[in-house]
């Protein structure tokens, strides 16, 4: 296992890993609260349908919302009890905002709806599982709630010859996935051969850091046990951010994703091995992901542990069973303090994406920071882990040169929030960038939105020129058959007629404008003497603006 | 329960622009006693008048530019610019180039192209040259070293010396004053001197020149453990000295009676207080790494091609303040690879 070779990707940090508070206490079932409440937003996008309404009565494990859609999971009562409403709650996002919510009131009976599990998965095609993974509400639960059935399906298209399971909790403070690993390691061993057969891959790399021994030890426990030989168990060193996904693919495999791509580009799907573990409870047991794994810490909090929770649980519940607040709770953080987000109150409900609820205390986390100016010391440079330039990209997202900055690659930011730790003059880079890629996203729809304006014009242009040219088309055809009708003394007599009239304007302009007498005779008479002009007659002089023919001076 | 909110990472920095800066000043510490017993006490009160000049300078141009003073002056950058334009100095300059040469480095230097950050030139380097050109008889009349004199002024002697241009009565001022080795050599060769009959002088001795090779080993040693913290990029010193012995090598090699050794150029002058404190300005510097070796490498490609061929004994101040104008295109044709992009 040590002999597996290693890649190293640019920069990363050293961060003390402030796990041992909750990694350090035993897994603890947490309690069934007296409401659970589902938002219906699962990621950034649309909600699902509810498929409830306030008064049913639903069992645990029942779907209470669905959708059409491949990309939203649906969602399951994770206790059963009866709807009391579906109305706007606050959400754990970083916005802040509300959204519909299904609120269930529970009855502490804890009915199951009759799961049918399917140990025989072999026989199931790739397809049927990734169905059964959907069903089952299954998302990414490391953090992204990316729906775990679309990302297996990325191998469909694709050769996948690698799946790598994500044990690299490389976060401060979080332990949920060190806690899952020693207690449900044959879950996620089993869950990977699964995954494996899912994916039609030969291989799977599990990676786990090097500060996280009774997982390793629970791993290998359990790998002498079973029949693993398709999955290699990888320690990783434990530097930030070895976890991101593009970061531990590099580690492992020595690829790299290519910029705008998937994984499965390169031959590989990664997952969290909470995920793993979801989908073995789903395929081979039958139960729909209701329940997570979630780190209590922080010294904001009295007893710090790691809580196997439902989903739908108020944060105030999971506090309140871990000691609840101490005097100096200062923030609650959702997440790591590096890349997660802290919400104003712990009214919110615990969702499939939230894996750490960091309660810090006094002077734990900082709030707003006081920047200096630059000095280009290239600090977060090195640290990047995408080995881009800071430096660069403050630089002309301050002078709001947001061009440039894209062109320095602004949006292969993973706001990792490497550079801002090492930062001496403490800028709040990642914020910055944030907001550089959201006035770059908005200049860009601002800049298809007139080009869209300008091809519509054009197009609308083009058509006009057209329909002109198939009048005048038309025009001529018309002439021409009727010019080859006329008889030839009708035809001359039209000629003699204007030629008269055009002698007798011609002597009308000499008299009336004496500027005019070294001009040649009008263009009229000439234009008639032309043998083709002769043919295009009669119509055209009323009918089509040919100038040339008459000016209007003469009339 | 309510909380306050913020935007993430909430991990608090490791580091500090003040500190950084400290710890730069710390590092200059090794050289600065090795300039003290060599030249005597007179960088001391040099540092003394630049810190208090900058210090005025930069509250002065802060307050005219209405920012608040205090935490300006407390990332003590301001304080760094005048202990490097000090320890460049003739060690017994009059009082008014130091303090002139440090309100130029802060005023012209650095608050007029917007403060710390902005100034794309060295301020430091800009004092010393604008020094070097108004008052040449002033900055190229050095001090024997310790190893050649025997003795060195005291902290009291050298503060008459620079504050009333007096001396104790046993010395004069040109009794005291003396060419540095670099100008030497320089005005030697223009004499159609060979390198032979000119190191045969008492300035010349051992891998460099008497005194003043100490001075490098001094700055050698704080530069290097500036490196090992991680302060300053291993580019920049490592390109400019390469390129120097390089340079000096095969110049040396041609031509050995007029070139002298490349040990001979790395510590002289200000070689190696140019390689680690100088060049490794941050904010002048290029900052990509491949830049930053090619920035470090022309810096030390352009002190031996001024030492050699042009008008100046040493090139150092020189030579940075050329780089930093050419720092911003190095950078940008010097951008890493980002992850996912071909190679």
């Amino acid at each position: 296992m040590n002999l597996f070779k290693l890649w190293n990707f640019h920069g990363g940090v050293h961060l003390d890993g402030q796990k041992q508070e909750s990694g350090r206490a035993p897994l603890a079932v947490a309690r069934l609260p007296e409401r659970l409440i589902f938002p219906l937003q699962q990621r950034n996008g649309e909600d699902s349908k509810p498929v409830v309404a306030p008064g049913d009565r639903v069992l645990k494990g029942q779907a209470i919302a669905c959708d059409d859609n491949p990309v939203i999971p649906p969602i399951h009562a994770s206790s059963s009890g009866v709807v009391r409403a579906i109305e706007q709650l606050p959400l754990p996002h970083p916005s802040g905002l509300s959204g519909l919510c299904i609120a269930i009131e529970t009855d502490g009976e804890d009915v199951a709806t009759a799961f049918s599990g399917n140990p025989g998965y072999r026989q199931c095609s790739p397809a049927e599982l990734r169905r059964n993974i959907h069903e089952a509400g299954i998302v990414g639960l490391g953090g992204a709630a990316f729906p775990t059935s679309i990302k297996m399906a990325a191998g469909t298209s694709r050769k996948v010859d690698t799946l790598i399971l994500n044990g690299a909790e490389c976060e401060p403070y979080i332990t949920c996935d060190d806690s899952l690993l020693t207690h449900y390691s044959e879950e996620v061993l089993e869950g990977a051969k699964i995954l494996l057969h899912s994916l039609q891959a030969e291989r799977c790399l599990l990676a786990v850091e090097d500060d996280m021994p009774d997982a390793l030890t629970a791993l290998e426990k359990a790998m002498n046990c079973g029949d693993f030989e398709t999955v290699q168990l990888v320690r990783v060193p434990a530097v930030y951010p070895t976890g991101g996904e593009k970061q531990l693919i590099k580690v492992l495999t020595g690829r790299e994703v290519p910029a705008r791509g998937i994984p499965a580009d390169i031959g590989i799907v990664c997952q969290n091995v909470g995920t793993a573990a979801a989908v073995y409870n789903a395929v081979v047991r039958g139960t729909p992901l209701i329940s997570r794994i979630v780190t209590v810490t922080g010294r904001g909090v009295k007893r710090p542990q790691n809580l196997l929770a439902r989903i739908g649980t108020p944060l105030s519940d999971l506090v309140r069973q871990c000691g609840g607040y101490t005097s100096e709770a200062e923030r609650l953080v959702l997440g790591g303090p590096m890349m997660g987000f802290d919400v104003p109150t712990d009214d919110l409900p615990l969702t499939k994406s939230v894996n750490c609820i960091l309660v810090a205390g006094r002077n734990e986390l900082i709030g707003e920071k006081q920047p200096l100016p630059c000095i280009r010391c290239g600090a977060c440079a090195d640290a990047c882990p995408v080995n881009l330039l800071p430096q660069q990209l403050y630089w002309y997202g301050r002078s709001d040169q947001i061009e440039r900055a894209v062109d320095y690659k602004l949006f292969d930011c993973i706001e990792c929030g490497c550079c801002d730790y090492v930062c001496p003059s403490h800028i709040p880079l990642v914020q910055y960038f944030r907001a550089a890629k959201g006035k770059a996203i908005a200049k860009r729809r601002e800049r298809e939105k007139s080009e869209h304006a300008r091809l519509r014009f054009e197009s609308r242009q083009a058509r006009k020129e057209q329909e002109k040219r198939d009048r005048e088309e038309s025009a001529k055809r018309k002439k021409l058959t009727l010019g080859a009708s006329k008889a030839p003394e009708i035809v001359e007599a039209i000629e003699r007629a204007k030629l008269r009239r055009a002698e007798k304007a011609g002597q009308a302009s000499r008299n009336s404008d004496p500027t005019a007498k070294k001009q040649p005779e009008p263009s009229g008479p000439s234009a008639v003497k032309s043998p083709d002009a002769g043919a295009a007659e009669p119509g055209s002089a009323e009918r089509t603006s040919v100038p040339e023919a008459k000016s209007p001076k003469i009339d | 329960m309510h909380f306050p909110t913020a935007q993430a990472p909430y991990l608090a920095p490791i580091n500090s622009v003040s500190r950084i800066m400290l710890t730069v000043q710390v590092a200059l510490i090794p050289g600065l006693a090795a300039l003290v017993w060599q030249f005597g006490s007179g960088v001391l009160v040099q540092c003394l008048i630049a810190l208090v000049a900058a210090a005025l300078g930069e509250a002065a141009m802060l307050s005219l530019r209405r920012r608040p003073a205090v935490p300006a002056l407390k990332d003590y950058s301001a304080a760094l610019t005048a202990i490097l334009l000090a320890v460049s100095l003739p060690p017994l300059a009059p009082w008014w180039l130091t303090a002139f040469g440090t309100l130029f480095a802060i005023i012209i230097g650095k608050h007029l192209y917007g403060g710390l950050g902005y100034n794309p030139f060295n301020p430091a380097m800009v004092g010393y040259a604008v020094l070097l050109i108004s008052f040449p008889q002033h900055m190229t009349a050095w001090l024997p070293p310790r190893e050649l004199s025997g003795a060195a002024l005291g902290f009291a002697d050298a503060w008459t010396a620079i504050f009333s241009r007096t001396l104790p009565s046993e010395l004069t001022f040109d009794a005291l004053a003396m060419a540095t080795p670099l100008d030497t050599l320089k005005t030697q060769l223009g004499l159609d001197r060979s390198l032979d009959e000119i190191q045969t002088g008492a300035l010349f001795s051992g891998i460099g020149s008497r005194g003043w090779q100490w001075v490098n080993f001094g700055f050698l040693l704080g530069g290097l453990w500036l490196l090992k913290r991680g302060l300053i990029a291993w580019q920049i010193p490592v390109g400019f000295l390469s390129a120097l012995f390089a340079m000096a090598l095969i110049f040396f090699l041609i031509e050995p009676a007029v070139y002298p050794t490349p040990l001979f150029h790395c510590f002289s002058g200000a070689t190696m207080l140019g390689a680690f404190f100088i060049a490794t300005d941050p904010v002048t510097a290029s900052t990509t790494p491949r830049g930053r070796l090619i920035y470090g490498a022309s810096i030390g490609l352009l002190v031996f091609v001024i030492r050699s061929w042009g008008g100046y004994p040493d090139g150092v101040a020189f030579a940075v303040l050329l780089l930093n104008l050419a720092a911003p295109t190095i950078d940008h044709y010097t951008r890493p690879r980002v992850y996912g992009y071909p190679k």
